[in-house]
Protein backbone atom coordinates (compact mmCIF):
# COMPACT_ATOMS: atom_id res chain seq x y z
CA UNK A 1 0.00 0.00 0.00
CA UNK A 2 1.22 3.48 -0.84
CA UNK A 3 0.11 6.55 1.09
CA UNK A 4 1.20 9.91 -0.22
CA UNK A 5 0.56 12.86 2.09
CA UNK A 6 0.97 16.43 0.86
CA UNK A 7 4.06 15.65 -1.16
CA UNK A 8 5.66 18.82 -2.48
CA UNK A 9 8.92 19.37 -4.34
CA UNK A 10 9.93 22.94 -4.93
CA UNK A 11 12.91 24.27 -6.89
CA UNK A 12 13.26 27.96 -6.02
CA UNK A 13 9.81 29.30 -6.96
CA UNK A 14 8.88 26.40 -9.25
CA UNK A 15 6.69 23.59 -7.97
CA UNK A 16 7.67 20.30 -9.61
CA UNK A 17 5.12 18.62 -7.37
CA UNK A 18 2.46 20.47 -5.45
CA UNK A 19 0.72 18.95 -2.44
CA UNK A 20 0.19 15.48 -3.87
CA UNK A 21 -2.08 13.41 -1.64
CA UNK A 22 -3.08 9.94 -2.72
CA UNK A 23 -3.62 6.40 -1.45
CA UNK A 24 -2.94 3.40 -3.66
CA UNK A 25 -4.15 0.10 -2.31
CA UNK A 26 -2.32 -3.19 -2.46
CA UNK A 27 -2.54 -5.05 -5.78
CA UNK A 28 -3.73 -1.99 -7.71
CA UNK A 29 -2.18 -0.99 -11.02
CA UNK A 30 -2.09 2.79 -10.87
CA UNK A 31 -1.27 4.92 -13.88
CA UNK A 32 0.09 8.44 -13.75
CA UNK A 33 -0.99 10.57 -16.69
CA UNK A 34 0.45 13.95 -17.43
CA UNK A 35 2.30 15.97 -20.01
CA UNK A 36 6.08 16.49 -19.89
CA UNK A 37 7.04 18.32 -16.71
CA UNK A 38 3.73 17.50 -15.01
CA UNK A 39 5.55 15.95 -12.05
CA UNK A 40 5.29 12.22 -12.77
CA UNK A 41 9.01 11.52 -12.68
CA UNK A 42 9.46 13.76 -9.63
CA UNK A 43 6.78 11.79 -7.78
CA UNK A 44 8.41 8.50 -8.83
CA UNK A 45 11.86 9.73 -7.80
CA UNK A 46 10.58 10.65 -4.34
CA UNK A 47 8.79 7.33 -3.94
CA UNK A 48 11.99 5.56 -5.00
CA UNK A 49 13.99 7.48 -2.33
CA UNK A 50 16.06 9.18 -5.02
CA UNK A 51 14.80 12.64 -4.21
CA UNK A 52 13.86 14.28 -0.95
CA UNK A 53 10.53 16.10 -0.88
CA UNK A 54 10.46 19.74 0.18
CA UNK A 55 7.45 19.03 2.37
CA UNK A 56 5.07 16.12 2.90
CA UNK A 57 5.87 12.44 3.07
CA UNK A 58 5.04 9.15 1.41
CA UNK A 59 4.63 5.79 3.10
CA UNK A 60 5.41 2.52 1.37
CA UNK A 61 3.74 -0.29 3.31
CA UNK A 62 3.75 2.03 6.32
CA UNK A 63 7.41 3.05 6.04
CA UNK A 64 8.29 6.67 5.41
CA UNK A 65 10.45 7.42 2.37
CA UNK A 66 12.00 10.26 4.34
CA UNK A 67 12.69 8.48 7.60
CA UNK A 68 13.25 4.86 6.53
CA UNK A 69 14.59 4.99 2.96
CA UNK A 70 16.67 1.82 3.39
CA UNK A 71 13.58 -0.19 4.40
CA UNK A 72 11.57 1.35 1.56
CA UNK A 73 14.22 0.31 -0.98
CA UNK A 74 13.73 -3.34 -0.05
CA UNK A 75 10.06 -3.08 -0.89
CA UNK A 76 10.20 -1.28 -4.21
CA UNK A 77 11.48 -2.11 -7.64
CA UNK A 78 12.22 1.00 -9.68
CA UNK A 79 12.58 1.29 -13.43
CA UNK A 80 13.54 4.82 -14.52
CA UNK A 81 12.42 6.45 -17.76
CA UNK A 82 15.99 6.68 -19.03
CA UNK A 83 18.57 4.17 -17.96
CA UNK A 84 21.88 2.70 -18.99
CA UNK A 85 23.28 -0.77 -18.63
CA UNK A 86 26.75 -2.14 -17.99
CA UNK A 87 27.57 -3.20 -21.53
CA UNK A 88 30.56 -5.32 -20.61
CA UNK A 89 28.63 -7.60 -18.27
CA UNK A 90 26.64 -10.59 -19.44
CA UNK A 91 22.90 -10.68 -18.74
CA UNK A 92 23.56 -13.23 -15.99
CA UNK A 93 26.31 -11.13 -14.39
CA UNK A 94 24.14 -8.03 -14.62
CA UNK A 95 21.31 -9.66 -12.70
CA UNK A 96 23.76 -11.27 -10.24
CA UNK A 97 25.15 -7.82 -9.47
CA UNK A 98 21.75 -6.32 -8.72
CA UNK A 99 20.60 -9.40 -6.80
CA UNK A 100 23.72 -9.15 -4.64
CA UNK A 101 23.06 -5.42 -4.27
CA UNK A 102 19.72 -6.34 -2.71
CA UNK A 103 21.52 -8.74 -0.36
CA UNK A 104 20.16 -11.90 -1.93
CA UNK A 105 22.27 -14.93 -0.97
CA UNK A 106 24.10 -16.88 -3.64
CA UNK A 107 21.49 -19.66 -3.45
CA UNK A 108 18.62 -17.18 -3.76
CA UNK A 109 20.30 -15.56 -6.74
CA UNK A 110 20.75 -18.89 -8.50
CA UNK A 111 17.05 -19.55 -8.08
CA UNK A 112 15.71 -16.07 -8.80
CA UNK A 113 17.68 -15.17 -11.94
CA UNK A 114 16.33 -17.96 -14.20
CA UNK A 115 12.80 -17.16 -12.96
CA UNK A 116 13.14 -13.50 -13.86
CA UNK A 117 14.72 -14.26 -17.23
CA UNK A 118 11.85 -16.61 -18.03
CA UNK A 119 9.34 -13.95 -17.02
CA UNK A 120 10.81 -11.36 -19.36
CA UNK A 121 11.55 -13.93 -22.04
CA UNK A 122 15.33 -13.52 -22.02
CA UNK A 123 16.42 -17.01 -20.96
CA UNK A 124 18.12 -17.56 -24.32
CA UNK A 125 20.25 -14.44 -23.80
CA UNK A 126 21.47 -15.33 -20.30
CA UNK A 127 25.16 -15.65 -21.14
CA UNK A 128 25.34 -12.97 -23.80
CA UNK A 129 26.76 -9.52 -23.23
CA UNK A 130 24.21 -6.82 -22.45
CA UNK A 131 25.83 -4.82 -25.24
CA UNK A 132 24.31 -7.02 -27.94
CA UNK A 133 20.72 -6.78 -26.70
CA UNK A 134 18.14 -4.75 -28.59
CA UNK A 135 16.45 -1.74 -26.99
CA UNK A 136 13.35 -3.79 -26.18
CA UNK A 137 15.44 -6.55 -24.62
CA UNK A 138 17.36 -4.05 -22.51
CA UNK A 139 14.05 -2.61 -21.34
CA UNK A 140 12.88 -6.10 -20.37
CA UNK A 141 16.18 -6.79 -18.66
CA UNK A 142 15.74 -3.60 -16.67
CA UNK A 143 12.30 -4.79 -15.63
CA UNK A 144 13.78 -8.13 -14.54
CA UNK A 145 16.38 -6.17 -12.55
CA UNK A 146 13.67 -4.14 -10.84
CA UNK A 147 11.93 -7.35 -9.77
CA UNK A 148 14.99 -9.38 -8.83
CA UNK A 149 14.44 -8.95 -5.08
CA UNK A 150 10.71 -9.70 -5.36
CA UNK A 151 9.44 -6.28 -4.25
CA UNK A 152 5.77 -5.82 -3.41
CA UNK A 153 5.66 -2.48 -5.26
CA UNK A 154 6.89 -1.75 -8.77
CA UNK A 155 7.49 1.82 -9.94
CA UNK A 156 7.76 1.91 -13.72
CA UNK A 157 8.48 5.28 -15.28
CA UNK A 158 7.59 5.17 -18.97
CA UNK A 159 8.49 1.49 -19.34
CA UNK A 160 7.51 1.38 -23.01
CA UNK A 161 9.10 4.64 -24.13
CA UNK A 162 11.16 4.43 -27.30
CA UNK A 163 10.06 0.90 -28.09
CA UNK A 164 8.75 -0.31 -31.41
CA UNK A 165 5.11 -1.54 -31.48
CA UNK A 166 6.08 -5.21 -31.07
CA UNK A 167 8.38 -4.52 -28.11
CA UNK A 168 5.67 -2.33 -26.59
CA UNK A 169 3.11 -5.08 -26.83
CA UNK A 170 5.59 -7.54 -25.26
CA UNK A 171 6.22 -5.12 -22.41
CA UNK A 172 2.49 -4.62 -21.90
CA UNK A 173 1.96 -8.38 -21.74
CA UNK A 174 4.68 -8.72 -19.09
CA UNK A 175 3.11 -5.97 -16.98
CA UNK A 176 -0.28 -7.65 -17.30
CA UNK A 177 1.35 -10.87 -16.15
CA UNK A 178 2.87 -9.09 -13.15
CA UNK A 179 -0.54 -7.83 -12.21
CA UNK A 180 -1.64 -11.43 -11.71
CA UNK A 181 1.07 -11.79 -9.02
CA UNK A 182 -0.82 -9.24 -6.92
CA UNK A 183 1.91 -6.61 -7.02
CA UNK A 184 1.10 -2.95 -6.63
CA UNK A 185 2.27 -1.27 -9.80
CA UNK A 186 2.75 2.43 -10.41
CA UNK A 187 3.20 3.20 -14.04
CA UNK A 188 3.48 6.31 -16.15
CA UNK A 189 3.15 6.49 -19.88
CA UNK A 190 2.48 8.94 -22.67
CA UNK A 191 0.55 6.30 -24.55
CA UNK A 192 -2.74 6.87 -22.80
CA UNK A 193 -4.89 4.15 -24.42
CA UNK A 194 -2.25 1.65 -23.24
CA UNK A 195 -2.52 2.97 -19.70
CA UNK A 196 -6.30 2.69 -19.80
CA UNK A 197 -5.94 -0.96 -20.79
CA UNK A 198 -3.44 -1.81 -18.07
CA UNK A 199 -4.53 0.27 -15.09
CA UNK A 200 -7.24 -0.10 -12.49
CA UNK A 201 -6.90 3.52 -11.43
CA UNK A 202 -5.33 6.60 -12.88
CA UNK A 203 -4.16 9.94 -11.55
CA UNK A 204 -3.92 13.00 -13.79
CA UNK A 205 -1.04 15.33 -12.98
CA UNK A 206 -0.78 18.82 -14.38
CA UNK A 207 1.90 21.32 -13.42
CA UNK A 208 2.71 19.32 -10.30
CA UNK A 209 -0.88 19.06 -9.10
CA UNK A 210 -3.08 15.99 -9.00
CA UNK A 211 -6.19 17.24 -10.73
CA UNK A 212 -8.15 14.01 -10.94
CA UNK A 213 -7.79 10.44 -9.80
CA UNK A 214 -9.81 7.29 -9.44
CA UNK A 215 -11.14 4.34 -11.36
CA UNK A 216 -10.40 4.60 -15.10
CA UNK A 217 -14.04 4.13 -16.23
CA UNK A 218 -15.35 6.49 -13.58
CA UNK A 219 -12.87 9.18 -14.61
CA UNK A 220 -13.79 8.73 -18.25
CA UNK A 221 -17.47 9.15 -17.40
CA UNK A 222 -16.89 12.06 -15.03
CA UNK A 223 -14.79 14.19 -17.33
CA UNK A 224 -16.07 13.29 -20.77
CA UNK A 225 -18.14 16.11 -22.23
CA UNK A 226 -21.38 14.25 -23.01
CA UNK A 227 -21.56 11.46 -25.54
CA UNK A 228 -19.19 11.03 -28.42
CA UNK A 229 -21.06 10.29 -31.63
CA UNK A 230 -19.72 9.08 -34.97
CA UNK A 231 -21.85 9.62 -38.07
CA UNK A 232 -20.86 8.23 -41.46
CA UNK A 233 -22.48 9.49 -44.66
CA UNK A 234 -22.26 8.24 -48.23
CA UNK A 235 -22.15 11.78 -49.66
CA UNK A 236 -22.73 15.41 -48.56
CA UNK A 237 -20.31 15.52 -45.66
CA UNK A 238 -20.23 19.34 -45.62
CA UNK A 239 -24.02 19.55 -45.58
CA UNK A 240 -24.09 17.08 -42.69
CA UNK A 241 -21.45 19.14 -40.84
CA UNK A 242 -23.52 22.33 -41.22
CA UNK A 243 -26.63 20.53 -40.01
CA UNK A 244 -25.03 19.09 -36.87
CA UNK A 245 -23.09 22.26 -36.00
CA UNK A 246 -26.37 24.23 -35.94
CA UNK A 247 -27.39 22.19 -32.91
CA UNK A 248 -26.25 23.93 -29.68
CA UNK A 249 -25.72 20.55 -27.95
CA UNK A 250 -23.03 19.57 -30.47
CA UNK A 251 -19.39 20.49 -29.90
CA UNK A 252 -15.83 19.44 -30.69
CA UNK A 253 -16.57 18.41 -34.30
CA UNK A 254 -13.98 16.40 -36.26
CA UNK A 255 -14.42 15.55 -39.92
CA UNK A 256 -12.70 12.99 -42.08
CA UNK A 257 -13.66 13.71 -45.68
CA UNK A 258 -11.72 10.65 -46.83
CA UNK A 259 -13.80 8.32 -44.64
CA UNK A 260 -16.92 10.56 -44.89
CA UNK A 261 -17.01 10.45 -41.11
CA UNK A 262 -18.09 13.09 -38.61
CA UNK A 263 -17.30 12.69 -34.90
CA UNK A 264 -18.57 15.11 -32.28
CA UNK A 265 -19.55 15.46 -28.62
CA UNK A 266 -23.27 15.60 -27.86
CA UNK A 267 -24.25 16.92 -24.44
CA UNK A 268 -27.99 16.16 -24.66
CA UNK A 269 -30.08 13.36 -23.22
CA UNK A 270 -30.88 10.05 -24.91
CA UNK A 271 -34.23 11.45 -26.10
CA UNK A 272 -32.50 14.54 -27.54
CA UNK A 273 -30.07 12.20 -29.27
CA UNK A 274 -32.97 10.30 -30.89
CA UNK A 275 -34.49 13.64 -31.92
CA UNK A 276 -31.20 14.70 -33.51
CA UNK A 277 -31.07 11.52 -35.59
CA UNK A 278 -34.72 11.89 -36.60
CA UNK A 279 -34.14 15.50 -37.75
CA UNK A 280 -31.05 14.42 -39.67
CA UNK A 281 -33.08 11.83 -41.56
CA UNK A 282 -35.78 14.47 -42.28
CA UNK A 283 -33.05 16.69 -43.80
CA UNK A 284 -32.24 13.90 -46.25
CA UNK A 285 -28.71 13.44 -44.99
CA UNK A 286 -27.23 10.28 -46.52
CA UNK A 287 -26.43 8.62 -43.19
CA UNK A 288 -25.31 4.98 -43.38
CA UNK A 289 -24.10 4.57 -39.80
CA UNK A 290 -24.66 6.32 -36.50
CA UNK A 291 -22.66 5.04 -33.49
CA UNK A 292 -21.94 6.05 -29.96
CA UNK A 293 -18.22 5.93 -29.07
CA UNK A 294 -16.50 5.78 -25.72
CA UNK A 295 -14.30 8.71 -24.87
CA UNK A 296 -10.71 7.51 -24.82
CA UNK A 297 -8.24 8.51 -22.14
CA UNK A 298 -6.64 11.08 -24.41
CA UNK A 299 -9.92 12.98 -24.71
CA UNK A 300 -10.40 12.78 -20.96
CA UNK A 301 -6.86 13.95 -20.34
CA UNK A 302 -7.32 16.91 -22.67
CA UNK A 303 -10.64 17.79 -21.05
CA UNK A 304 -9.22 17.62 -17.53
CA UNK A 305 -6.07 19.60 -18.23
CA UNK A 306 -7.99 22.25 -20.22
CA UNK A 307 -10.42 22.53 -17.31
CA UNK A 308 -7.58 23.01 -14.87
CA UNK A 309 -6.01 25.73 -17.02
CA UNK A 310 -9.32 27.58 -17.34
CA UNK A 311 -9.74 27.40 -13.58
CA UNK A 312 -6.20 28.75 -13.02
CA UNK A 313 -6.74 31.65 -15.44
CA UNK A 314 -10.01 32.61 -13.67
CA UNK A 315 -8.25 32.55 -10.29
CA UNK B 1 25.90 -6.95 10.66
CA UNK B 2 28.93 -6.04 8.56
CA UNK B 3 28.61 -7.24 5.02
CA UNK B 4 32.01 -8.13 3.63
CA UNK B 5 30.86 -9.00 0.13
CA UNK B 6 30.77 -5.81 -1.87
CA UNK B 7 28.78 -6.14 -5.13
CA UNK B 8 30.04 -2.81 -6.49
CA UNK B 9 33.64 -3.88 -5.93
CA UNK B 10 33.09 -7.20 -7.72
CA UNK B 11 31.25 -5.56 -10.61
CA UNK B 12 33.87 -2.84 -10.98
CA UNK B 13 36.70 -5.37 -10.97
CA UNK B 14 35.02 -7.29 -13.78
CA UNK B 15 34.33 -4.18 -15.82
CA UNK B 16 37.76 -2.67 -15.22
CA UNK B 17 39.79 -5.74 -16.00
CA UNK B 18 37.77 -6.44 -19.13
CA UNK B 19 38.34 -3.04 -20.65
CA UNK B 20 41.03 -2.31 -23.19
CA UNK B 21 41.73 0.96 -21.37
CA UNK B 22 43.07 -0.95 -18.34
CA UNK B 23 45.27 -3.13 -20.49
CA UNK B 24 46.66 -0.13 -22.37
CA UNK B 25 47.18 1.76 -19.09
CA UNK B 26 49.21 -1.12 -17.69
CA UNK B 27 51.19 -1.37 -20.90
CA UNK B 28 51.94 2.36 -20.85
CA UNK B 29 53.02 2.20 -17.22
CA UNK B 30 55.35 -0.79 -17.64
CA UNK B 31 56.73 0.57 -20.89
CA UNK B 32 57.58 3.88 -19.19
CA UNK B 33 59.31 2.14 -16.30
CA UNK B 34 61.10 -0.25 -18.65
CA UNK B 35 62.34 2.54 -20.94
CA UNK B 36 63.50 4.55 -17.95
CA UNK B 37 65.31 1.57 -16.41
CA UNK B 38 66.96 0.55 -19.68
CA UNK B 39 68.02 4.13 -20.38
CA UNK B 40 69.52 4.49 -16.93
CA UNK B 41 71.47 1.22 -17.14
CA UNK B 42 72.75 2.11 -20.59
CA UNK B 43 73.94 5.52 -19.42
CA UNK B 44 75.37 4.10 -16.15
CA UNK B 45 77.34 1.43 -18.02
CA UNK B 46 78.42 3.90 -20.69
CA UNK B 47 76.42 1.91 -23.28
CA UNK B 48 77.99 -1.40 -22.31
CA UNK B 49 81.60 -0.28 -22.00
CA UNK B 50 81.52 -0.58 -18.18
CA UNK B 51 80.47 -3.99 -16.87
CA UNK B 52 79.29 -3.03 -13.37
CA UNK B 53 77.02 -0.60 -11.53
CA UNK B 54 78.16 0.76 -8.17
CA UNK B 55 75.82 0.55 -5.11
CA UNK B 56 75.73 4.37 -5.15
CA UNK B 57 74.42 4.36 -8.70
CA UNK B 58 71.97 1.61 -7.79
CA UNK B 59 70.75 3.75 -4.90
CA UNK B 60 70.35 6.74 -7.23
CA UNK B 61 68.40 4.49 -9.59
CA UNK B 62 66.12 3.52 -6.71
CA UNK B 63 65.45 7.18 -5.87
CA UNK B 64 64.79 8.12 -9.49
CA UNK B 65 62.61 5.08 -10.05
CA UNK B 66 60.59 5.91 -6.92
CA UNK B 67 60.08 9.50 -8.07
CA UNK B 68 59.07 8.36 -11.56
CA UNK B 69 56.67 5.83 -10.05
CA UNK B 70 55.22 8.49 -7.76
CA UNK B 71 54.70 10.75 -10.78
CA UNK B 72 52.94 7.95 -12.60
CA UNK B 73 50.74 7.19 -9.59
CA UNK B 74 49.81 10.87 -9.36
CA UNK B 75 49.12 10.99 -13.08
CA UNK B 76 47.15 7.76 -13.41
CA UNK B 77 45.13 7.68 -10.17
CA UNK B 78 42.92 10.72 -10.95
CA UNK B 79 42.15 9.24 -14.36
CA UNK B 80 41.07 5.98 -12.77
CA UNK B 81 39.03 7.40 -9.90
CA UNK B 82 37.66 10.77 -11.03
CA UNK B 83 34.93 9.16 -13.12
CA UNK B 84 33.89 6.60 -10.52
CA UNK B 85 30.49 8.11 -9.68
CA UNK B 86 30.07 10.74 -12.39
CA UNK B 87 30.44 8.14 -15.14
CA UNK B 88 27.63 6.12 -13.54
CA UNK B 89 25.58 9.31 -13.61
CA UNK B 90 26.48 9.95 -17.26
CA UNK B 91 25.67 6.38 -18.25
CA UNK B 92 22.35 6.68 -16.37
CA UNK B 93 23.08 3.70 -14.14
CA UNK B 94 23.46 5.65 -10.90
CA UNK B 95 19.75 5.95 -10.06
CA UNK B 96 19.29 2.21 -10.30
CA UNK B 97 22.34 1.65 -8.13
CA UNK B 98 21.03 4.08 -5.52
CA UNK B 99 17.64 2.40 -5.27
CA UNK B 100 19.28 -0.87 -4.23
CA UNK B 101 19.77 -1.62 -0.55
CA UNK B 102 23.50 -1.02 -0.69
CA UNK B 103 24.67 1.71 1.65
CA UNK B 104 26.45 4.81 0.37
CA UNK B 105 29.57 3.62 2.25
CA UNK B 106 29.50 0.28 0.42
CA UNK B 107 29.16 1.96 -2.96
CA UNK B 108 31.92 4.51 -2.35
CA UNK B 109 34.33 1.99 -0.82
CA UNK B 110 33.59 -0.47 -3.62
CA UNK B 111 34.48 2.18 -6.16
CA UNK B 112 37.63 3.24 -4.30
CA UNK B 113 38.88 -0.29 -3.65
CA UNK B 114 38.39 -1.38 -7.25
CA UNK B 115 40.36 1.64 -8.48
CA UNK B 116 43.09 1.04 -5.91
CA UNK B 117 43.21 -2.66 -6.77
CA UNK B 118 43.96 -1.75 -10.36
CA UNK B 119 46.76 0.64 -9.41
CA UNK B 120 48.18 -1.88 -6.94
CA UNK B 121 48.22 -4.35 -9.81
CA UNK B 122 50.24 -1.80 -11.76
CA UNK B 123 52.68 -1.33 -8.89
CA UNK B 124 53.00 -5.09 -8.47
CA UNK B 125 53.49 -5.57 -12.20
CA UNK B 126 56.34 -3.07 -11.96
CA UNK B 127 58.06 -4.95 -9.13
CA UNK B 128 60.29 -7.10 -11.38
CA UNK B 129 61.63 -3.89 -12.94
CA UNK B 130 61.94 -2.29 -9.52
CA UNK B 131 63.75 -5.29 -8.06
CA UNK B 132 66.64 -4.78 -10.49
CA UNK B 133 68.03 -2.26 -7.96
CA UNK B 134 68.54 -5.16 -5.52
CA UNK B 135 70.88 -6.84 -7.97
CA UNK B 136 73.44 -4.07 -7.50
CA UNK B 137 72.97 -3.49 -3.73
CA UNK B 138 72.84 -0.16 -1.87
CA UNK B 139 69.12 -0.23 -1.02
CA UNK B 140 67.65 -1.58 2.22
CA UNK B 141 64.47 -3.72 1.93
CA UNK B 142 62.83 -1.56 4.62
CA UNK B 143 63.27 1.47 2.36
CA UNK B 144 61.51 -0.33 -0.47
CA UNK B 145 58.69 -1.38 1.88
CA UNK B 146 58.34 2.18 3.18
CA UNK B 147 58.28 3.48 -0.37
CA UNK B 148 55.48 1.09 -1.26
CA UNK B 149 53.56 2.01 1.90
CA UNK B 150 53.97 5.63 0.82
CA UNK B 151 52.65 4.82 -2.66
CA UNK B 152 49.67 3.06 -1.11
CA UNK B 153 48.79 6.01 1.13
CA UNK B 154 49.28 8.49 -1.72
CA UNK B 155 47.09 6.59 -4.11
CA UNK B 156 44.36 6.05 -1.48
CA UNK B 157 44.35 9.81 -0.83
CA UNK B 158 44.36 10.81 -4.49
CA UNK B 159 41.72 8.16 -5.14
CA UNK B 160 39.55 9.57 -2.36
CA UNK B 161 39.95 13.10 -3.73
CA UNK B 162 38.95 11.79 -7.18
CA UNK B 163 35.91 9.99 -5.82
CA UNK B 164 34.88 13.04 -3.81
CA UNK B 165 34.95 15.28 -6.88
CA UNK B 166 33.25 12.57 -8.90
CA UNK B 167 30.40 12.51 -6.39
CA UNK B 168 29.87 16.25 -6.13
CA UNK B 169 30.19 17.06 -9.82
CA UNK B 170 27.83 15.95 -12.55
CA UNK B 171 30.36 15.51 -15.33
CA UNK B 172 33.45 13.33 -15.41
CA UNK B 173 35.44 15.97 -17.27
CA UNK B 174 34.80 18.52 -14.48
CA UNK B 175 35.66 15.94 -11.85
CA UNK B 176 38.84 15.05 -13.73
CA UNK B 177 39.90 18.71 -14.01
CA UNK B 178 39.18 19.28 -10.31
CA UNK B 179 41.16 16.21 -9.26
CA UNK B 180 44.13 17.10 -11.46
CA UNK B 181 43.83 20.65 -10.07
CA UNK B 182 44.17 19.23 -6.56
CA UNK B 183 47.20 17.20 -7.75
CA UNK B 184 48.80 20.32 -9.19
CA UNK B 185 48.22 22.08 -5.89
CA UNK B 186 49.71 19.24 -3.85
CA UNK B 187 52.57 18.48 -6.23
CA UNK B 188 53.56 21.78 -7.83
CA UNK B 189 52.08 24.74 -5.98
CA UNK B 190 53.25 23.50 -2.58
CA UNK B 191 56.74 22.95 -4.08
CA UNK B 192 56.78 26.48 -5.47
CA UNK B 193 55.60 27.98 -2.17
CA UNK B 194 58.20 25.86 -0.37
CA UNK B 195 60.90 27.35 -2.57
CA UNK B 196 59.63 30.91 -2.00
CA UNK B 197 59.52 30.33 1.76
CA UNK B 198 63.01 28.78 1.70
CA UNK B 199 64.39 31.86 -0.05
CA UNK B 200 62.57 34.13 2.45
CA UNK B 201 63.98 32.24 5.43
CA UNK B 202 67.43 32.23 3.75
CA UNK B 203 67.20 36.02 3.50
CA UNK B 204 66.24 36.26 7.16
CA UNK B 205 62.63 37.29 6.55
CA UNK B 206 59.97 35.84 8.92
CA UNK B 207 62.30 33.03 10.00
CA UNK B 208 60.08 31.34 12.61
CA UNK B 209 56.84 31.43 10.63
CA UNK B 210 58.81 30.56 7.50
CA UNK B 211 60.19 27.38 9.09
CA UNK B 212 56.71 26.28 10.18
CA UNK B 213 55.42 27.00 6.69
CA UNK B 214 58.28 25.05 5.13
CA UNK B 215 57.50 22.02 7.28
CA UNK B 216 53.77 22.30 6.55
CA UNK B 217 54.37 22.64 2.80
CA UNK B 218 56.82 19.73 2.79
CA UNK B 219 54.20 17.65 4.61
CA UNK B 220 51.69 18.34 1.86
CA UNK B 221 54.12 17.71 -0.99
CA UNK B 222 54.41 14.07 -2.06
CA UNK B 223 57.76 14.79 -3.75
CA UNK B 224 59.32 16.12 -0.55
CA UNK B 225 58.13 13.08 1.37
CA UNK B 226 59.44 10.54 -1.15
CA UNK B 227 62.84 12.24 -0.96
CA UNK B 228 62.72 12.11 2.86
CA UNK B 229 61.95 8.37 2.72
CA UNK B 230 64.53 7.43 0.10
CA UNK B 231 67.23 9.80 1.42
CA UNK B 232 67.11 9.85 5.23
CA UNK B 233 70.13 12.20 5.34
CA UNK B 234 68.13 14.94 3.56
CA UNK B 235 65.28 14.29 5.95
CA UNK B 236 67.54 14.78 8.97
CA UNK B 237 69.05 17.98 7.56
CA UNK B 238 65.57 19.33 6.82
CA UNK B 239 64.33 18.53 10.33
CA UNK B 240 67.38 20.21 11.85
CA UNK B 241 66.87 23.26 9.65
CA UNK B 242 63.18 23.62 10.44
CA UNK B 243 63.73 22.65 14.13
CA UNK B 244 60.94 20.06 14.00
CA UNK B 245 61.41 16.81 15.85
CA UNK B 246 58.75 14.85 14.02
CA UNK B 247 59.52 12.71 10.95
CA UNK B 248 58.10 14.10 7.73
CA UNK B 249 56.66 10.74 6.70
CA UNK B 250 54.70 10.57 9.99
CA UNK B 251 53.09 13.99 9.49
CA UNK B 252 52.44 13.03 5.85
CA UNK B 253 50.72 9.87 7.09
CA UNK B 254 48.52 11.89 9.44
CA UNK B 255 47.66 14.67 6.97
CA UNK B 256 47.04 12.43 3.95
CA UNK B 257 45.02 9.94 6.01
CA UNK B 258 42.96 12.90 7.23
CA UNK B 259 42.43 14.21 3.67
CA UNK B 260 41.42 10.73 2.47
CA UNK B 261 39.03 10.28 5.38
CA UNK B 262 37.43 13.69 4.90
CA UNK B 263 37.00 13.13 1.16
CA UNK B 264 35.46 9.70 1.70
CA UNK B 265 33.08 10.96 4.38
CA UNK B 266 32.15 13.89 2.11
CA UNK B 267 31.50 11.53 -0.82
CA UNK B 268 29.43 9.16 1.33
CA UNK B 269 27.36 12.04 2.72
CA UNK B 270 26.81 13.60 -0.70
CA UNK B 271 26.09 10.45 -2.71
CA UNK B 272 22.38 10.34 -1.97
CA UNK B 273 21.74 14.08 -1.62
CA UNK B 274 20.25 16.07 -4.48
CA UNK B 275 21.21 13.41 -6.97
CA UNK B 276 18.49 14.28 -9.39
CA UNK B 277 18.45 17.93 -10.08
CA UNK B 278 15.65 18.37 -12.54
CA UNK B 279 15.81 22.09 -12.77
Amino acid sequence: MIEIQGLTKKYHDFYALNDLTLTINEGVVFGFVGSNGAGKSTAFSILSTLLKPTTGDAFINGKSVKKSPATVRKQIGYMPDFFGVYDQLTVDEYLHFYAASYQLTSKERQQRIPEMLALVNLTHKRYEYVDVLSRGMKQRLCLARAMIHNPSILILDEPASGLDPRARIEMREIIRHLRSFGKTILISSHILPELAEMCDEIGVLDEGKLIAHGNVTAIQQQFAKGTRLAVRVTYGVEEAQQFFERNPLVSNMHISTKDMLLTFDFSGTKIEQTELLREAMLHDLAIISYTQENHNLEDVFMAITEGAKEHDSMV
Amino acid sequence: MIQWYNPVLMKEMKLRFRSFKSFSGLLFYLATLGIFMTGFILVATDFGRISFITPELSYLLFILLSVVQMGLVMFITPGVTAGAISSEREKQTLNMLLTTTQSATQIILGKLLSSIAFIILMLMAGLPIYSIVFLFGGVAPTQVLMTFAYFLLTLVTIGSIGIFFSTITKRTVVSMISTYGAMIFLGAITAFLFLVTFIMVGNGVMINIGKIMMYALATLNPGAVIVSITSPEYNNEFLQFTEFDFPLWASYLIVYSGIALLCLIGAIKRLRVGIKSQR
